[in-house]
């Protein structure tokens, strides 16, 4: 991570005909620059490695197939550690052949082992229906009636089935109908029986143990067997209809029991043939899955690396003539000798007669920022990013981040004890880092957890310092130096004084009861007072306005770096220097008058010191006579430095719009440039690239631009800013005591904790 | 109880974040984290330092004191003293 970001340049590329695929394979492989789109004009289906690209989506479309059978079948696909490189075009066809062989295949298989499990279905309904139709019969010849499972048809006899003739003689055949039905629709089917056929059916119904699924829907349900016997073909129609509505499964009903049992064995070994089959199916299922997920992986890499190459080959533009590819690409300066390497490489894997190579160009355009991070400030840099990417060659606030954001959050945090925990916990997560950087869980909040485990580290240590600081432990106090608080020096009357006061107030006025300032942090005592949180909440106030105040200094000093790298002198003038008396004048003087209130007032005048608040707010209404003031000199400094406060408003507003206009009006106000000189913008939003040989380093010198200066624009961008800065100012020193509002929480937070823990062990450790 | 001074545990702080944030950087070895680290290390010594600094000056003159319970200052009497 740097100061500012790279200084990149342009530069085209020409790549040879031939060799043009294996010079981006190289120049991914290394990611060292970025592409720009030489034919925005063309539509993605018209540019010139369309069918290369449908290709690999192809290949892409069949890979995820064969990805999704292997995870059915609960295969591990391995993944390797290094990644495999894009295949050459002639490999390709190969890969290509090899993908489409599988996938028919797969397919193949997968069909027959559908039809095998249907049938197998058909033929375990068909089982039981006979086995249960068998039951239905046999009970009923022996006359029992079996209950409100059917209707009785009041004149028909309950004989059995074999006294079928009885009904012959009445001229009616007696048909049966059997099946399955789902459990969920019998009733319905029932009563739908009963009303259409009045009767003239008489339905038996039991349900089968087994759970069958269902193939269309995949799931598992009950299934009943049903017996329809009616008389009638009319009446057989119907319930034939009624059957078919509800989606029953209709198998042939055996007219005898030889006939019943023949039909059971064969079903019997039916069935075992098509177990036989359909586990062998699977077997080979399974071993193709197999062969196939051990270069799963690196197919997926290599089509998805032959996929970019692809698409940024499609961005270059054809040169006919010369039959090469040019490419524009940003490149970092310091990163071109690497890159005219890969380029040989390239050339030389490609086989090419002529090597490509490389040429810079100078550009006006604003190159892309590029920051370069490591594993430890990569998360850093995440975060800032968060907020915004900065320009080109701007300061990057990023480095500073590393310590800033663990420090305000430990600020915020400080308890020794649960740092600790989380310095071991990153600690632990830092030092696995390559087994689980390996494991690639799917987990979303660990994958967080695990990628800010330096954040995490930082902030744990830090935590530990402030712990240590606010002497805060588990939300107790650690006494290593002893307290600066003696309570025999106020003990003269012993325990007459103990027992009539509940309570009572060590008075630093007392010579022997204070000796001084405990040296590391805050005083043990106050973790036993009752009027802790009056110490503490003063303390705290003060210490986030005296972080915040510097913090803020800090950014705005960081700004001059700005203004002087991009040759804007004026700008430190007229922008930093406004700003930062605003600053300082207010809220530097705020800091002050805190510390003074420090040093200056001690036991003895703690009745006349003064509230630092009361003070600053008659500062700005200019009043104040009447309280004593903190020190000689008072009034005449505040009113000073408010008025420079308020001065440096109207200079941050109107000073850079008008130097602007006054120079494009002619500089000084007597030279006026044009023609040959180098035109350079003089608006903020752009800067120049191109390497500045300019002569003049003066500040009033700059050259004049040939664009339209809009002095609306320029000053409408500069009341915003004032405005924002202001307000700015004063809101965010006002935030920053969140810092005191979170450290207060947490102790609270934690020390109610305790107490619930330890009343829940004790009503524990009581019980038993 | 103990008698702390003032002058000692500032100089002690004064010179231990003034090694850290001066001395130190320029034992860094060179190399291509230089930067960082010691960017780190002196905003390291200028944030705890001023950390602690804000903490001890706070207490130097208290304007009130501690308000204790009977049963803590018999507590205190007896066993810290």
């Amino acid at each position: 991570m740097v100061f500012r970001s790279e200084e990149m340049c342009l530069a085209q590329l020409f790549l040879q005909s031939g060799s043009e695929y294996d010079c981006i394979s190289e120049l991914g492989e290394l990611g060292l620059v970025e592409f720009r789109d030489l034919n925005p004009s063309v539509s993605s289906f018209q540019r010139r490695f369309v069918s290369e690209i449908k290709r690999c989506e192809e290949m892409e479309r069949i890979l995820g197939y064969l990805l999704r059978e292997i995870q059915k079948a609960n295969i591990a696909v391995p993944e390797e550690d290094e990644s495999p490189l894009a295949p050459p075009p002639r490999q390709v066809l190969e890969i290509m052949e090899q993908l489409q062989r599988l996938e028919m295949e797969l397919s193949e298989v997968a069909k027959n082992k559908e039809k095998l499990r249907r049938n197998l279905l058909e033929l375990t309904e068909y089982t039981h229906m006979l086995k249960i139709t068998r039951t239905f019969i046999h009970s009923r010849s022996r006359h029992e009636a079996l209950g409100p499972q059917y209707e009785e048809f009041p004149t028909m006899e309950t004989d059995s089935v074999s006294g079928c003739t009885g009904m012959q003689r009445l001229g009616a055949k007696l048909g049966f109908v059997s099946g399955l039905i789902q459990r969920v629709k019998v009733e319905a089917f029932e009563r739908m029986l009963w009303r259409v056929c009045k009767g003239y059916t008489i339905l038996s119904y039991a349900e089968v143990d087994e759970n069958l699924a269902d193939l269309d829907t995949g799931e598992i349900s009950k299934s009943v067997v049903f017996l329809i016997s009616f008389w009638g073909d009319q009446i057989g129609q119907k319930v034939q209809k009624i059957c078919d509505c509800y989606h029953c499964h209709l198998y042939p009903h055996p007219e005898n029991d030889e006939e019943r049992a023949d039909v059971l064995d064969s079903l019997r070994t039916r069935i075992q043939d098509l177990n036989n089959v359909l586990h062998r199916t699977e077997e080979y299922l399974r071993q193709v899955l197999q062969k196939a997920s051990e270069s799963a992986y690196t197919w997926v890499v290599q089509v998805k690396k032959m996929k970019a190459i692809y698409h940024i080959l499609n961005l270059c533009s054809f040169d006919v003539t010369n039959k090469c590819l040019i490419a524009e690409v940003w490149c970092p300066v310091s990163d071109l000798a690497n890159l005219r390497g890969a380029l040989e490489e390239g050339s030389r894997k490609g086989d090419a007669t002529v090597p490509s190579f490389v040429n810079r160009i100078p550009s006006n355009d604003t190159p892309p920022t590029l920051l370069r991070t490591n594993k430890f400030t990569s998360g850093f840099q995440s975060i800032v990013e968060a907020y915004g990417v900065g320009d080109y060659r701007e300061v990057s606030p990023a480095p500073y981040t590393i310590i800033t954001f663990p420090f305000l959050f430990a600020v915020m945090f400080g308890d020794l004890g649960h740092g600790m925990v989380i310095s071991l916990f990153a600690l632990w997560m830092v030092l696995t880092e390559k087994k689980q950087n390996k494991k690639r869980s799917s987990n979303e909040i660990w994958t967080t957890f695990f990628n800010g485990r330096y954040i995490i580290l930082m902030m744990g240590l830090f935590s530990v310092y402030t712990g240590l600081v606010y002497n805060d432990c588990f939300s107790k106090s650690l006494n290593i130096f002893g307290s600066g608080w003696s309570v025999k020096a106020m003990f003269t009357n012993q325990n007459k004084t103990l027992q009539t006061n509940a309570l009572l107030t060590l008075d630093p006025n007392f010579s022997g009861v204070f000796s001084g300032p405990y040296p590391f942090g805050i005083d043990p005592i106050w973790n036993m007072a009752v009027n802790r949180l009056s110490f503490l909440n003063s303390y705290k106030m003060k210490m986030s306005v005296v972080i915040g105040v510097v913090h803020m200094s800090f950014g705005v000093v960081l700004s001059v770096f700005n203004h002087l790298h991009f040759r804007q002198k004026f700008n430190v003038f007229l922008l930093f220097l406004p700003e930062l008396l605003f600053l300082l004048c207010l809220f530097g003087y705020l800091v002050f008058m805190i510390f003074y209130k420090w040093l200056a007032f001690g036991a003895r005048d703690s009745s006349q010191a003064p509230s630092i608040l009361i003070h600053f707010i008659n500062m700005f209404v200019m009043q104040g006579k009447d309280i004593t003031p903190l020190y000689p000199g008072q009034m005449g400094l505040q009113i000073f430095l408010v008025i420079i406060a308020m001065l440096s408003v109207p200079v941050l507003l109107l000073g850079k719009p008008l130097y602007l206009y006054w120079l494009y009006r002619g500089g000084k106000g007597l030279r006026r440039r044009r023609g040959y000189e180098r035109v350079r913008r003089v608006s903020e939003d752009d800067n120049s690239t191109a390497p500045s040989y300019e002569d003049d380093e003066e500040e009033g010198v700059d050259e004049v631009t040939n664009r339209e200066f809009d002095f609306a624009d320029v000053l409408l961008h500069q009341s915003i800013h004032t405005i924002e800065y202001c307000l700015g100012c004063i809101s965010n020193t006002a935030s920053y005591l969140r810092l005191w509002a979170l450290s207060l929480a947490h102790a609270r937070k934690f020390s109610t904790n305790n107490q619930f823990t330890l009343s829940f062990l004790c009503s524990n450790a009581t019980l038993c | 109880m103990v008698s702390h001074s003032v002058a000692l545990p500032m100089i002690c702080f004064t010179t231990l974040w003034g090694l850290v944030g001066v001395v130190a950087p320029f034992l860094v070895p060179k190399g291509p984290n230089r930067g960082v680290i010691v960017t780190s290390l002196i905003l390291t010594a200028v944030c705890c330092y001023l950390f602690w600094l804000v903490a001890f000056l706070a207490q130097t003159n208290p304007l009130f004191g501690p308000q204790l319970k009977n049963e803590t200052i018999w507590y205190l009497r007896y066993f810290w003293e």
